[in-house]
């Protein structure tokens, strides 16, 4: 049993009028009336064909896109036990600000997701908080110490989608290689966090000419995609199902190339991030340039830019990490690792990728969402009588990251302060409005 | 000049003026009574988050030849040890208005976070492994004395360049003073894409007769444990600069504290050819200069003022 838990909200009765309807995998590109009603598409036509029925939210939206949802599948919510930096209810409307319809949080809090007493608590806490509909993933291990698998099968009958220890790495072979045995018999996919701590050693950012000049120590990129390469190897062997996890080096991207053309069940995922800056960013030593993996060169991001057009990375995740002002506020040694990212995501591959014409919105559209079925979630689609996931989004709209606050609790957003064009308006999750712009709520009243 | 965090905000032309300056101040060190009024009533603090006893006492000299009032805050026996974060450390002693803070950390780039934390201007007196300003100014100056200028000049820094912020500053001055550096180590020890920066990198000795100056840099015993190396044995066979490498045309530097038979013999310590008692002397007159470029003259934005940070929050 997969679960996405939601907070009760009122269905939304709302027809979006005029936008023009973007779904690469529903085969739309162009204006539409869309009804939602009930939770679902409840009528999908040419504009001016649909009636709104008595009582209900009329949309002015020509010259806007109405997109499917995103769905986000690596978030860090931080609940239970870090709170101060986010928590399900902040971290949804974080989500639903970016026009995510769904995410998938990461078990590394404090105490760890890795028995079923914290995910059941989690479920119940989510029912009560999140604005659009969340799925755990629990650890892989017990105390993600690598050693001990965690009761996974009884885990998955409570709901996880699926196993991680991201934050940290399954670096011991024989354990990850038990997991993906244990696999058989639980189901679940086994999102990996890629890193050979041997070679990454104190590294705090990418190693190259960047890290020579600051004398920062460097993490190389082999310590990622030998990694990639060892986990194929096992998951192929084992006949198992592996997600691969905030891909950044150019040799994971060919090791998943390699791995797919062997037919091996794995899938990968790269953040807004490392598609739009390089370890350049890093220069001044702006702690919210510190993330895990670190921002890498220029020829590592092409790689990526690459491999998720043509596939190799099947889909968009951001890895949303928020931490305390006071946390980062530190010399960049000593900061935690992380960026927030929910809030920013779209508009940042749109004005940094699709607006230079380095990808088409269509394509990254698709992945924005493609990581539902990266986690064994149904993908949103915009069509008659699917449950309705839609974002309105107005192109044209240029703003300051961070001008306005944010709704994450955190401010460590590594797009802090750029210029970005690309604004989502109203949020559709579950068939409830997750999120309305502020000056687009005042505007439509 | 606001600050110095990093030589590389510095151009050659800054480099000469704080040099100049400097060897009209060294005059003073000859002195019987060695002061001058220049900077009475400022207030200059010392903030060491690591171990220090030249670099510190450097610039405590300097300062009080300056006639300046000098406070000394080590991390150790300090609220840091209970826990207090650099930013309010930072904001509780600049409450105290000092005029500039001489800040040693072990973290790259403290230096200039600090400067955005305080009106007072900033010293970089070694962050992390990332740069030792003040360690390169009194080496180029030692090196203008000895030869002149660097013009031309070939420099090897030999050893574990990697861990050296003294390497990463020096590299870079010796190059904006005209001077050929060349890097030499253990490949362990030499970090990746060094080559960045302007220099040769040599993982041998062989040609080290056609430099000019030899700069070897501290081994920690430290790297041992790190498994960077095999041996301090086999480090000071490849690596140590002894009578027999050293030629007696050649000048040899050394940012201290020495590990004789490690990284030097102690025949080259003690030969003419070592100009090491030259740099820490240089090192007070060059922090001199460095104080007076900073603290001469009114102060930017007034005296107290607020509002002049130098940069942005982080955050903000």
């Amino acid at each position: 049993m997969t679960r996405l838990v939601q907070a009760a909200a009122p269905r939304a009765e709302l027809l979006v009028r005029g936008a023009r309807v973007l779904d690469p995998r529903a085969g739309l590109d162009g204006p539409h009336d869309v009804l939602v009603r009930a939770g679902h598409v409840a009528a999908l036509g040419p504009p001016g064909s649909v009636a709104a029925p008595d009582g209900a939210e009329i949309v002015d939206a020509a010259g806007r896109h109405l997109l499917p949802g995103f769905v986000d599948p690596h978030v860090h919510l931080r609940t239970p036990g870090q709170e101060h930096k986010e928590d399900l209810e902040t971290g949804t409307r974080a989500a639903a600000a970016g026009g995510f319809c769904a995410v998938v949080a990461m078990p590394n809090t404090d105490p760890l997701v890795d028995s079923a007493p914290v995910l059941g608590a989690l479920f119940d806490l989510a029912g009560r908080e999140a604005r659009v509909p969340v799925g755990f993933l629990a650890c892989v291990t017990r105390g993600q110490e690598g050693a001990q698998l965690t009761e996974m099968a009884e885990l998955r009958e409570l709901g996880a989608l699926g196993f991680s220890d991201d934050g940290v790495p399954v670096t011991d072979a024989g354990t990850l290689r038990r997991a993906l045995q244990y696999q058989r018999l639980c189901g679940g996919v086994l999102a990996l966090h890629e890193e050979d701590p041997s070679l990454s050693g104190p590294g705090v950012m990418h190693e190259g000419a960047v890290s020579a000049l600051l004398g920062v120590a460097g993490i190389p990129t082999v310590a990622e995609s030998t990694m990639v390469a060892r986990d194929c190897a096992l998951a192929r062997y084992e006949g198992g199902r592996i997600h691969i996890q905030h891909v950044s080096a150019r040799g994971s991207v060919e090791a998943l190339a390699a791995a797919k053309a062997a037919g091996v069940h794995v899938s990968a995922e790269v953040s807004p991030h490392h598609l739009t800056l390089t370890d350049e960013d890093v220069r001044t030593l702006d702690t919210r340039m510190k993330m895990f993996p670190p921002l890498v060169s220029e020829d590592g991001r092409r790689a990526l830019v690459d491999a998720l057009r043509d596939g190799t990375i099947d889909c968009v995740a951001t890895d949303h990490a928020p931490h305390a002002r006071d946390e980062k506020e530190v010399p960049f040694e000593q900061a935690p690792m992380g960026t927030t990212g929910l809030e920013t995501a779209f508009a940042a591959l749109y004005t940094e990728l699709v607006l230079p014409g380095v990808l088409e919105l269509a394509l990254v559209v698709e992945r924005l969402s493609a990581g539902a079925a990266c986690l064994g979630l149904p993908l949103p689609r915009i069509a008659r009588d699917e449950p309705a996931n839609l974002c309105l989004v107005d192109l044209e709209a240029e703003w300051t990251v961070g001008e306005s606050g944010y709704e994450s609790r955190s401010e460590n957003c590594c797009f802090g302060g750029r210029r970005l064009r690309g604004r989502v308006l109203l949020t559709v999750a579950a068939g409830t409005i997750a999120y309305r712009e502020r000056s687009f709520a005042l505007s439509a009243a | 000049m606001r600050h110095l965090l990093s030589i590389q905000d510095l151009e050659r032309e800054d480099i000469e003026r704080i040099l100049d300056r400097a060897l009209a101040f060294s005059e003073v060190s000859d002195r019987a009574i060695k002061k001058v009024p220049a900077l009475r009533g400022r207030t200059v603090l010392n903030l060491f988050y690591e171990a220090s006893t030249r670099t510190r006492s450097s610039f405590e000299l300097a300062a009080k030849r300056l006639s300046a009032d000098v406070v000394n805050f080590a991390a150790s026996g300090s609220s840091v040890e209970k826990g207090e974060s650099l930013k309010d450390t930072v904001l509780t002693l600049s409450a105290h208005s000092p005029d500039a803070i001489v800040i040693r950390t072990p973290y790259a780039g403290a230096a200039a976070l600090v400067a955005g934390w305080t009106t007072a201007a900033i010293v970089n007196a070694g962050d992390g492994q990332h740069e030792h300003p003040t360690q390169a100014l009194l080496d180029v100056f030692t090196l203008r004395q000895k030869l002149g200028g660097l013009d031309g000049r070939s420099i090897w820094i030999v050893g574990d360049v990697a861990h050296s912020r003294v390497a990463r500053s020096n590299i870079l001055a010796f190059q904006t003073m005209g001077a050929h550096v060349t890097v030499c180590g253990p490949p362990t020890l030499i970090p990746r894409d060094i080559g960045a920066l302007g220099c040769e990198v040599r993982y041998t000795l062989d040609g080290l007769r056609d430099a000019d100056v030899v700069y070897a840099l501290r081994m920690q015993h430290e790297r041992m444990r790190q498994a960077y190396l095999p041996s301090l044995r086999e480090y000071a066979a490849r690596y140590q600069i002894n009578g027999r490498r050293l030629h007696p045309r050649q000048v040899l530097m050394h940012p201290g504290p020495v590990n004789r038979g490690v990284e030097l013999s102690g025949e080259v310590v003690d030969s003419p050819q070592a100009v090491i008692t030259m740099q820490v002397k240089a090192g007070v007159v060059v922090r001199m200069a460095v104080l007076f470029e900073l603290l001469a003259g009114p102060r930017p934005g007034g005296v107290g003022a607020t509002a002049s940070l130098a940069r942005e929050p982080q955050l903000a």
